[in-house]
């Protein structure tokens, strides 16, 4: 795309990407997440475009010269968050949405959809019998609110041009040409938008603390370091949309007068780095990055810095730190990044989310914000749903919704129709949610005085075969694992929570050292330097708090009731429905099982080592865990 | 000393990146993406031309994870131990792993430098957990057998 020098060029190429897609007949979407790659969807791609007649390699041209105008578009589109279903295609004008997709199945979509305007029956999704066309009317979508998320699997990915057709960059339009900087901060602090990487800290608090810094030389950083397990909202941002959360930079700059920016992402999302690579080299090309952009005074550049696997530089500190080249470690604050950050510099530091959700803002007013989501809490809230769930995925709601629409309504309930056991939010640095939580609307305040935080919004569903206790270990060892070292609470603190974490899972636990626990996760909480080992505890505490009884039983009866704790299990085999096949005994690695053929075995408790081998041998389900 | 090719790529990627201190992690990742592992020798190379001491390199590589000063195999296997994966029973896709190549916590790069296995906490692709990547390729929905299946077409692919 040649440079745009003025706000008439943008507005120019923004009516020839409109035109574009309207002229387009048939627009079929190929998901290109990391999801349904893994799934094959690179060879969908390739096997439509082939089938299309459309040069994959090709890029887009307005006007004349127009390569498929008024035919067909094949483009790959980033996460839909029907991961569950995945490999997706999508095709408009009909919007239907073909699941589990296969390379196998693209002529029939070719003959039948694509030409013949018709649905592939077959490929549709379906629930209690009903088969759903649209997309918008499978209710994992029809119950969402998907405004950060809008384009994502809607738009290419690696086409600027699908950005700018969608009203890409008319928020910064908007800010740079009608609005004062001071202006855009007021919007942003009017808005009340918090910040969505896990604390909710006030956005437009930051950026006002940074506009008003005597120091000039300033800069806007992006937290794409999304660390927390279970989480990947962020990712599906940067890789079907970077365009939004890189325009929600620039409105950032231009409001506190930055220069320069940095995104600093995981080093294990390689797809999200090249996605932001492509983004930014069309950007500057367009010269919607760059000097004097769209012909105005503001001038950003933007770089990419890529995680080395260290879970602690998602803190403010440690990721500037780590920009800097130096180890990762957080910093005592005061001064806090707004006055020191990066390079001793003033810093506006949010995550991919928050950023994402900056332009709609600007475009819509902070009033419109405050109709979405509760009082406290405006907007909307992406969560990355997983575990024992029917529908895995990426969910965007309310701020306000409560669990039980986001687990049952959207999600489909529990997988194999178990029972609901509790709900891990925040991840390493959150708590549970049980069954009397469920009708509880989800906001940053109301987990915090649960002693949960909305984190970065990974819901990990548990069914009743989750051992909660083993669960707070797998935590527990996580966080150990990532401690930097720095400060002794965390870095001793976690050690010896872990070390009794691990006594008890392995039969080993006394009471007292419930207690033990208990105390130390207070202390830590209250006394590390960083939100890491301040929040490191919680997942203790909280599973502490709901399910004493279980690390009771642990400790007390040496029993595990789900069977995940292997040391505290013992197998046993049912007399009544051993037929004496004698396969479990030819199958025990340590000869624990003996018995004379077609009458019941039993299993030497003291020779057996627990491997579980003998159970899932069994064809007739005789042995259980007792 | 390493040969020489090692100290002109070595020179090549750091004019790509400048010599600041903040040069030096990018300058790492692009070392262990052509190598598979940072030479020592190479990495005091690199803390002489940009500028920083020798200490202060190695205190940087050894903060990071994925930094290692060990050779490893031509397939880098990394199992997800993140929540999801852990809830839908990663550990036993690490275990077959483990078994199929006579790897262990303590050793785990095969003899012949064909393969090595690591552990990753989330790879953000939890809607299809377990999962675990050969090579940053995305293997989804893991169970034992399809490890085993997975590392016998490499080594077949290998003995082509």
């Amino acid at each position: 795309m040649n440079k745009l020098n003025s706000r008439d060029d943008l507005a120019v190429v923004r009516e020839q990407a409109k035109e574009r897609i309207k002229n387009i007949k048939c627009r079929v979407l190929i998901c290109a997440g990391t999801g349904c790659l893994a799934g094959g969807s690179l060879k969908i791609y390739e096997k439509l475009c082939e089938l299309c007649g459309v040069d994959k390699d090709a890029e887009i041209v307005f006007g004349e010269e127009a390569a498929h105008a008024g035919e067909t578009d094949v483009e790959k589109s980033g996460c839909h968050g029907f991961c569950e279903m995945g490999p997706l295609v999508r095709i408009e004008p009909y919007n239907y949405l073909y699941t589990k997709v296969t390379a196998g199945d693209c002529e029939e979509i070719y003959n039948t959809t694509i030409l013949g305007g018709k649905p592939v029956e077959r490929l549709l999704y379906k629930m209690n019998g009903v088969s759903y066309q649209a997309q918008e009317d499978i209710p994992f979508y029809a119950k969402q609110m998907r405004l950060v998320l809008k384009n994502c699997g809607h738009i290419g990915a690696e086409h600027i041009e699908e950005s700018l057709a969608f009203d890409g960059y008319a928020a910064l339009e908007k800010a740079l040409f009608t609005m004062t900087p001071e202006e855009v901060v007021n919007v942003i602090y009017d808005s009340n938008l918090r910040g969505r990487g896990g604390g909710g800290f006030q956005t437009g608090y930051k950026w006002k603390q940074v506009a008003r810094q005597a120091e000039k030389i300033r800069y806007v950083v992006c937290n794409g370091d999304e660390g927390d397990p279970g989480a990947f909202m962020d990712r599906s941002v940067m890789e079907g949309d970077p365009h939004k959360m890189i325009e929600g930079m620039l409105i950032a700059a231009y409001a506190v007068g930055a220069q320069e920016g940095y995104i600093y992402v995981r080093a294990e999302y390689p797809l999200a780095v090249s996605r932001l690579k492509i983004a930014i080299a069309q950007a500057e090309e367009a010269g919607l990055i760059g000097d004097n952009i769209l012909g105005t005074d503001f001038s950003f550049r933007l770089h990419i810095n890529k995680g080395a696997g260290a879970f602690v530089c998602g803190e403010g500190s440690a990721l500037t730190a780590s920009i800097e080249g130096e180890r990762g470690m957080p910093r005592t604050k005061p001064p806090r990044t707004v006055e020191q950050g990066l390079f001793g510099k003033p810093t506006v530091l949010n995550n991919v989310e928050t950023y994402a959700n900056v332009p709609m803002i600007i475009l819509n007013g902070s009033d419109w914000y405050h109709t979405i989501g509760t009082e406290k809490s405006p907007g909307t809230k992406a969560f990355a749903v997983t575990g024992s769930i029917n529908n895995t995925g990426l969910v965007e709601v309310p701020m306000g919704t409560t669990l039980r629409e986001i687990i049952y309504d959207i999600g489909g309930g529990i997988k194999g129709g178990k029972q609901f056991k509790a709900v891990q939010i925040g991840g390493p640095s959150g708590g549970c949610l049980i069954s009397t939580d469920l009708d509880d609307p989800l906001d940053f305040d109301s987990l915090t005085k649960k002693g949960a935080m909305i984190g970065s919004g990974g819901l990990v569903v548990m069914d009743e075969d989750t051992c909660m206790v083993e669960v707070a270990r797998f935590f527990m060892n996580f966080t150990q694992n990532e401690s930097c070292g720095k400060c002794v609470p965390c870095r001793e603190g976690t050690m010896r929570m872990l070390e009794i974490l691990e006594d008890i899972v392995n039969g080993r636990g006394t009471m007292e050292q419930l207690d033990l626990l208990e105390e130390l996760g207070h202390a830590i909480k209250d006394t590390a330097l960083c939100g890491l080992g301040k929040s490191a505890p919680l997942p203790v505490l909280s599973t502490l708090k709901v399910f004493r009884d279980e690390y009771v039983e642990h400790v007390r009866d040496k029993k595990c009731r789900t069977g995940t704790c292997k040391a505290l299990a013992s197998y046993v085999i049912s007399p009544d429905l051993c037929k004496g096949c004698s396969k479990c005994a030819r199958n025990c690695p340590v000869g624990a099982i003996t018995g004379e053929l077609k009458s019941p075995y039993t299993i030497d408790q003291s020779k057996c080592i627990k491997c579980g081998a003998c159970m899932s041998n069994c064809p007739f389900k005789a042995i259980s865990i007792a | 000393m390493l040969e020489k090719t090692y100290y002109e790529k070595a020179d090549e990627i750091i004019a790509a990146h400048g010599k600041g201190k903040e040069s030096l992690i990018p300058i790492m990742q692009d070392i262990q993406a052509v190598y598979r592992y940072i030479p020592p020798e190479l990495l005091t190379y690199v803390a002489k031309n940009i500028g920083i001491t020798e200490a202060k390199a190695y205190s940087v590589a050894t903060f990071y994870e994925n930094f290692s000063f060990d050779k490893k195999g031509k397939y880098v296997i990394k199992v997800c131990d993140g929540t999801a994966c852990h809830v839908r029973k990663g550990t036993l896709i690490l275990e077959q792993l483990n078994k199929e190549l006579g790897l262990s916590n303590d050793k785990n790069t095969t003899d012949d430098m064909l393969f090595t296995v690591e552990t990753v906490s989330c790879l953000g692709a939890c809607g299809l957990a377990p999962v675990m990547t050969v090579n940053d390729e995305v293997h989804p929905a893991m169970t034992p057998e399809k490890v085993t299946e997975t590392i016998k077409n490499i080594k077949e692919a290998e003995n082509e």
